[in-house]
This record gives C-alpha cells, sequence and structure tokens, in this order.
C-alpha cells in the first residue's frame, strides 16, 4: 500500500513538472545574463508584458558564453524555443543546422532593422537571425596611470612594458587573438594560420605582463582601480564610467570587433510560431526601447535610436564615428582546422609559450608505475623478513 | 537476499551516473567526431604534459602543506578534554556550510594588489606585495579549502589510538619525542594517507580555484578539461581522453596510497 503511494505521488510529480515545461502556452528563451529589461529601476518587465498580451509564458534562461549555449544545442537535449547567440555563433549553428529558417510574414516589426544590421556577413541571407543588439570592443583605461591623450591610445598600449601587471585580456581564445590579430592588422577571421601563428607569438610576448586572463571580473578589477588596462565590451562599459571617474573608455580608430548577438531559433523548437511572435515583440519599438536603456547596449533599430536622449545618442562609446565603424570587423565562424588551430595555440600562450611533449608525459606516468611497484616490492621484502 | 534490496537504490544510482558516463568517456577517448576508433585523442593528450606537470606540482606542494599544518591540529584536537574535541570538530566544519565558490572569491578580495592585507600593509608604511595571481595564492586557495579533510582522518586515527600503548612505551623509558616517532606516528600513518588522497584528488583536478586566485595565467589540468567542452572548439574526444589520462594517474595513486595503508594495518 504504502509503496502505491509512493509511487503515484512520484509519478503526478513526473508528469506535473512535464506539464511546466512543454505547454504549448510556453516558451523557452535562452539569451545572456542581463540582457533584458526584468522591471527592476522601474523599466517594463519585458517577459511579463508579453504574457500578459499573449498569454504565452516566458522561460527565460541565461548562459555565461556562446559556447555554453553551442553545447546544449548541439548535444539536443535542450528543449530551446528562441536563443540569443552572437555573429560567429549564429553562423557556426547556421553550418551546423542547428537554426530553423524563419518566417518574416510573423516577424513585421523585422522592418524596423536598420538596413545597415541586415544581410550581415554571419548570416549574408538574413533567413535565420534577427539582430538584438550589437556593440564594440574598447579599451577601458585608469586616467590617473595613463597619462596619453586619449586618441593616441591603440591596441598597442596592451603591450607596453610600462604598465606591466596592470593589463587585464580576455579569459577567450576568440576575443584576445581578434585583439592580437587586429594590432597586427590582419583580419579577425583569417584563415591563414601563419597570421594566427604570428598573433599567438605577440600574445605570448604579451603574458609577462598581463595580471590575470578573466572574462566579468573586468567590471570589478577596472572599476576598483585593480588594474590600469583593459579590453571589454562598449555596452557593459558605461556602468564602470558611471561609478568612478578615473576611468576612460576608448574605442579604437584603427579597428576593432563589432559584435552583433541576434535572435534565433532553434531547429528542434515545437513552438515555432509562439517563438517568432515573440521575437517580433521585442522588436517592437517600446519594448527595444526598454531592453537597450537597461542593458546599455546598442540598438540595431533606427527608430529606438532616435527616442534615447542625446547623450547615449552623442555618446562615441555607443553610437561612435563612421571612421572607427568602418574599420569595425564582425566575426564569422572559422573553419574546423582554424579553430582547433586557434585552441591549441591559446593553450600555449595561457602556458606561457611550452606546452610540453609526448615523452614527458610517459616519463611522468612512468614515474607513477615505478612508485607503486616500490611500494609494493618494499611491502613484499617486510613481510617475508617477518 | 534483504541485504542485496537494500543496495539496489544505490547500484541503480551508480550505474547511472557513474559507471554508464565513465562508459562513454573511454568511449569519446578512442574515437573520432564521425565515430571512428582512434589513438590520436591519447597522443594529442601528450603534447599538454607540462600542464599536467604543473597540477601534479601544485597539488602535492598544497597537499605537503596541507599535513604539515593539518597534523600538529588533528593531534592537539585528539589530546584536549573529549567533551571539547566534538566543539572544535564543529568549528573546523563551520566554513564548510559557506559555498566553496563564495569562499575562494573572498580570497581574492584579500589577496589583490588593493586588497585587505595589502591596505593594511601600506598603512603601516609598507609596500605593497603582489600576491594574487601567483603559484602561492592558488596553493593558499587549496590549503584553504582542503584542509578539513586533511585533519579529520587524522584526527579519527589519533583519538582511536589507544592510551595503553603510548603508557606501554614510556613505561620502556621512552621519552615523549620518541614516543611521538616510534608509536604515535606510525600508527597514525593510514590518516594520514587516507588524507593524502582526500587533498591530493581533489587538489590536481580542481580548475576554479587556478582560474580565480590564479587569474587565469596559470593553467592546469581542469582548465585545460573545460576548455575542451566549454570552449571555442567544443572537442570532447580530447576532453575525454585528458580526463581519462588524469583518471590513470589518480587511479596509479590511489593504488600507491592502498598499498601504504594496508602494510599500516598489516603491522598492527
Amino acid at each position: 500500500m504504502k509503496n502505491k503511494i509512493y509511487f503515484s505521488v512520484l509519478i503526478i510529480a513526473f508528469f506535473s513538472i512535464n506539464l511546466c515545461f512543454a505547454t504549448n502556452n510556453s516558451i523557452n528563451v535562452y539569451s545572456w545574463g542581463e540582457f533584458i529589461s526584468n522591471g527592476s529601476d522601474g523599466n517594463m518587465n519585458v517577459n511579463e508584458e508579453f504574457t500578459s498580451l499573449t498569454g504565452i509564458k516566458v522561460n527565460y534562461k541565461t548562459f555565461q558564453n556562446n559556447e555554453e549555449l553551442y553545447a546544449k544545442i548541439s548535444s539536443g537535449g535542450a528543449d530551446y524555443d528562441v536563443i540569443i547567440p552572437s555573429d560567429y555563433m549564429v553562423s557556426k549553428l547556421i553550418s551546423k543546422g542547428l537554426l530553423a529558417k524563419l518566417n518574416f510574414d510573423n516577424i513585421p516589426n523585422y522592418s524596423l532593422i536598420s538596413d545597415e544590421f541586415k544581410n550581415l556577413e554571419f548570416d549574408p541571407t538574413n533567413s535565420y537571425s534577427v539582430p538584438y543588439m550589437w556593440g564594440l570592443i574598447g579599451i577601458f583605461y585608469n586616467k590617473k596611470e595613463v597619462k596619453v591623450p586619449e586618441s593616441d591610445i591603440t591596441w598597442d598600449i596592451l603591450w607596453d612594458s610600462k604598465y606591466k601587471d596592470k593589463i587585464l585580456m580576455f579569459d577567450n581564445a576568440r576575443d584576445s587573438f581578434a585583439i592580437s590579430l587586429l594590432r597586427l592588422g590582419y583580419s579577425i577571421n583569417s584563415k591563414d594560420k601563419d597570421c594566427w601563428r604570428k598573433a599567438a607569438d605577440e600574445l605570448i610576448k604579451q603574458k609577462p605582463l598581463v595580471q590575470a586572463y578573466v572574462m566579468d571580473q573586468i567590471f570589478d578589477k577596472i572599476g576598483n582601480e585593480e588594474a590600469v588596462l583593459a579590453p571589454y565590451y562598449a555596452g557593459d562599459a558605461a556602468v564602470v564610467l558611471k561609478n568612478n571617474s578615473n576611468i576612460g573608455f576608448v574605442i579604437p580608430k584603427s579597428g576593432t570587433n563589432k559584435f552583433v548577438d541576434s535572435m534565433c531559433i532553434a531547429k528542434n523548437s515545437k513552438r515555432k510560431a509562439e517563438a517568432e511572435k515573440y521575437i517580433n515583440f521585442m522588436c517592437s519599438t517600446p519594448v527595444a526601447l526598454a531592453n537597450v536603456k537597461q542593458t546599455g547596449y546598442s540598438t540595431p533599430q533606427r527608430e529606438v535610436y532616435e527616442l534615447l536622449s542625446d547623450d547615449i545618442k552623442n555618446n562615441k562609446i555607443f553610437y561612435p564615428d563612421d571612421e572607427t565603424l568602418k574599420n569595425a570587423q564582425i566575426f564569422v565562424n572559422l573553419p574546423e582546422n582554424i579553430n582547433k588551430f586557434m585552441d591549441e595555440l591559446w593553450i600555449e600562450v595561457k602556458s606561457g609559450g611550452k606546452t610540453g611533449n609526448s615523452w614527458l608525459l610517459v616519463v611522468i606516468l612512468f614515474v607513477f608505475v615505478i612508485m607503486y611497484l616500490l611500494v609494493v616490492l618494499y611491502k613484499k621484502r617486510k613481510t617475508t623478513e617477518k | 537476499m534483504k541485504i542485496r534490496l537494500t543496495l539496489l537504490p544505490y547500484l541503480i544510482w551508480s550505474a547511472v551516473f557513474v559507471i554508464i558516463p565513465l562508459m562513454l568517456v573511454i568511449i569519446f577517448a578512442f574515437s573520432t567526431p564521425e565515430g571512428n576508433f582512434t589513438f590520436n585523442n591519447i597522443i594529442l593528450v601528450g603534447k599538454y604534459s607540462y600542464v599536467f606537470l604543473k597540477s601534479i606540482v601544485l597539488g602535492l606542494v598544497s597537499t605537503i602543506v596541507c599535513i604539515c599544518v593539518g597534523y600538529p591540529m588533528a593531534y592537539f584536537i585528539s589530546k584536549i578534554k573529549a567533551k571539547y574535541q566534538n566543539v572544535v570538530i564543529m568549528l573546523l566544519m563551520i566554513p564548510m556550510w559557506t559555498s566553496f565558490l563564495l569562499r575562494t572569491y573572498s580570497w581574492m578580495t584579500i589577496l589583490e594588489y588593493n586588497g585587505l592585507i595589502n591596505k593594511f600593509l601600506s598603512s603601516v608604511g609598507i609596500s605593497k606585495i603582489n600576491m594574487i595571481n601567483t603559484p602561492g595564492a592558488i596553493v593558499l586557495g587549496m590549503v584553504y579549502n582542503f584542509l578539513p579533510y586533511m585533519i579529520l582522518p587524522i584526527y579519527t586515527i589519533l583519538a582511536k589510538t589507544d592510551e595503553k600503548v603510548i603508557e606501554a612505551a614510556q613505561d620502556l623509558g621512552a621519552n615523549n619525542l620518541k614516543v611521538f616517532w616510534k608509536v604515535i606516528f606510525p600508527l597514525s600513518i593510514p590518516g594520514v594517507v587516507s588524507g593524502f588522497t582526500m587533498v591530493f584528488v581533489p587538489s590536481v583536478s580542481t580548475f576554479i580555484i587556478s582560474k580565480m586566485l590564479g587569474g587565469g595565467s596559470i593553467f592546469v589540468i581542469g582548465d585545460l578539461i573545460e576548455m575542451q567542452f566549454l570552449g571555442n572548439t567544443y572537442n570532447p574526444y580530447l576532453g575525454s581522453a585528458i580526463s581519462l589520462v588524469l583518471m590513470l594517474m589518480i587511479v596509479i595513486c590511489m593504488g600507491i596510497m592502498n598499498q601504504l595503508d594496508s602494510e599500516e594495518n598489516a603491522n598492527t
């Protein structure tokens, strides 16, 4: 009897979990952390607004980086409808056939996206993605220690030995290599292994000067003046500048990385119509405005831009001049062999140029086994002595 | 029969969550993305031998520091009155109620260049020291996090030691130092051995400590494996191969420890 009750409770619990997840009245959204207006500071709670408008519930989950998203989506176990990857990840997901083609009849608000954000390199026919936010990579610098005029700051400053142990770098191969490639004047999507080799050599040279390789911690470390120089994404930079007036942020005119995060629908989504409704909703001007205001990234929608306050509109960090924009490059997915090569080089950079050879590993294993045998032998001798 | 039935939940658990995943790691380590058999992944692991060496050295250093700090502490606890022993053990465990991540993170604010220690030093007029992002900081983080795992097994053994054995040694004319080296320490070896395994194994495979306190510039095996699964190339095949080699090392290490352990048991 007891068993029966136990099992029925289990079964009910199981089904109710399923119900929460699988009703047609909800969609699963997978996006970056702090990348949506969530109702704090009196802003619109976008997801709740969508639910009250359409009756569709939103299960909003966040990821930390594109690779985490890719691992989840490619393993096939995840049930996400709307996902918001960055540029190169969009092209990677397209090439692996993991994205569904969008039906733009259901997304009339797509027309609100500015033309310069349509048909970008990562989705040349623009059939899989709708741009959500964009931004550029720039350099944080501490005005107290860096006495160079802002216009003279280029990527070279991250290699300046004057700032030894006060420089931070991205703990992410693609971003760090982009900086090294840009500095050398190569394309950030280069297919030439020599360029990558040279970029890696420069990063190895830079390593002794680097205090730490970090991602989100750049925020804290620059804000607390623990470090003096660091590259970062323009959108998040505004918060740091607001909190500490010693910090400046400059986007190198000579060329930088422009990132575009786009809304896409996963191939195995069972609720595509609802997902498209959500994307359309996110592009409507008031919603997009709320999102831009809260997250601080730049908008790809002209109408939204016009509604922003003048000090944001004229801020070079968010909406830089044409020359900077012209020199900015967008990531696209790299060929598999370059990707592998980059990861190998990155490990080399992080280990300071040397990663070792097979023999050493064999020797290490051998030493372990010898130690084991010695102990066994020692034990044997002892027992026979007795 | 009854015993078998009670074992069932755990057997199912370990089959689903231990044995099958382990099999998958082995299969992945020996296959190509297309699903063919290959030794290539294992051979590739050799390229990263310095990373292995660095992790082993860091793990070994922190284990030795743990023994040096933990043994006297365990000895002290075993010598105080029984009713206080539980309180002290409790006090040792209290920090472990806080999240591992949080505790490591707080070391960051302590060790930073503008952190608590350096603020204090500069206020008394001593120049600041660079502590964070060094191998020393990583060892400190490991020792701090894993020290209780060293103290507890040693304490358990020491507390169980028969007073009569010690008295016998004293009767036979041994001074305190001799009693310790000839009687107490040899008897406590099994505790040290299990403490060694419990500290060494997690220290070698950790990655979050090296990431937080090493600033990402000291690259250890944990980082290497994480990179294969969440990194740019997403290469679970190489990642599995690295994990397999690491597992092999740990198994041999446990074997050595086991031998030492059973030897001592045989002697007593």
